[in-house]
């Protein structure tokens, strides 16, 4: 259990740094690597809760595909640093006042009001032989089935809005036009000219 | 002994930050849709911690439609900004008052 501990504690410390450097970077791309940080610190964290299917999911999607889509965005627009930076120190005081305040609250009501409640101490430990993985695909499969499949439906939605708002006609591209091509007839291509003969003189 | 408090705190310490990222950052849209990303992940935090806490997977399952949308949502925001980018030459959340009266 104290190892346990020491993992939670060594985790966490490592998420809030990470997080903090995303905030805090000043350039998009380090900002991007942290994030990358982040979410894997807390697949871990998820790992030492017993969420291993979910814990994977997050390394495997996030980690392989969300955070890459950033990194390829950020990449492909070339911002300049210098610009994106200077509201730093502008809102900074504000954004000490609003984040202190209400860490203040979170921290008073989980540890103060639920002191000596039923909220503290440990997790019950899970029964001998479960499967996280196959306890996740009971409840998915059967009762949140449609939500599932409405979730399948929000996928395609976001593949369609993506392609069409990105797709473009770009000028000077050289394409075929098959269409066009085949309803060719030979008088606009080939004009016959009358003209009188021509004589060596 | 590691238990449901602890997770919680460092959900709301996640959020806090995200928060405070959001009002520092206004230049950026990118780092703004990252600061929602870690919100995101500061919710999927307290659902994993209670549905570990409750023995009950439902708020597992809770998060896993969560991943979904929010991979929705971050593929849909980049082809926005994309798309921004290319008519403005700039992703400046404050220069984008066109439809400012």
């Amino acid at each position: 259990m104290l190892f346990h501990s020491i993992l939670f504690y060594v985790f966490a410390t490592v998420m809030i740094g990470a997080a903090l450097g995303v905030v805090f970077a000043r350039n998009p791309v380090h900002s991007v690597l942290f994030l990358v940080l982040t979410f894997f610190e807390s697949a871990m964290l998820w790992l030492l809760a017993e969420a291993e299917f979910l814990a994977i999911v997050l390394v495997l999607v996030y980690v392989g595909a969300v955070m890459v889509l950033f990194l390829f965005v950020i990449m492909m627009l070339e911002v300049t640093i210098e610009a994106v930076k200077s509201g730093l120190v502008r809102y900074a005081r504000l954004a000490i006042v609003i984040s202190l305040v209400m860490a203040f609250q979170l921290i008073q009501l989980i540890w103060f009001r639920g002191s000596g409640g039923e909220i503290s101490g440990g997790f019950v430990p899970n029964p001998e032989g479960y499967d996280n993985t196959k306890a996740l695909g009971a409840v998915l499969y059967t009762e949140h089935v449609y939500a599932f499949e409405i979730a399948a439906v929000v996928l395609l939605v976001a593949i369609v809005a993506a392609i069409t708002l990105t797709m473009r006609k770009r000028p000077g591209l050289k394409v075929q036009n098959i269409a066009e091509q085949v309803a060719v007839r030979a008088k606009d291509r080939v004009r016959i000219v009358k003209m009188d003969a021509e004589k060596k003189s | 002994m590691i238990g449901l408090q602890h997770y919680l705190t460092l959900s709301a310490m996640l959020f806090v930050l995200s928060i405070a990222g959001i009002i520092v950052n206004r230049r950026n849209l990118i780092l703004l849709l990252m600061c929602i990303e870690l919100m995101l992940l500061a919710v999927n935090f307290n659902f994993i911690a209670f549905s570990r806490y409750l023995g009950d997977a439902t708020g597992q399952v809770f998060v896993f439609f969560i991943l979904t949308v929010a991979a929705a949502e971050a593929a849909i925001g980049l082809a926005i900004l994309v798309v921004l980018f290319r008519n403005r030459r700039s992703i400046n959340v404050q220069e984008l008052n066109t439809m400012k009266g």
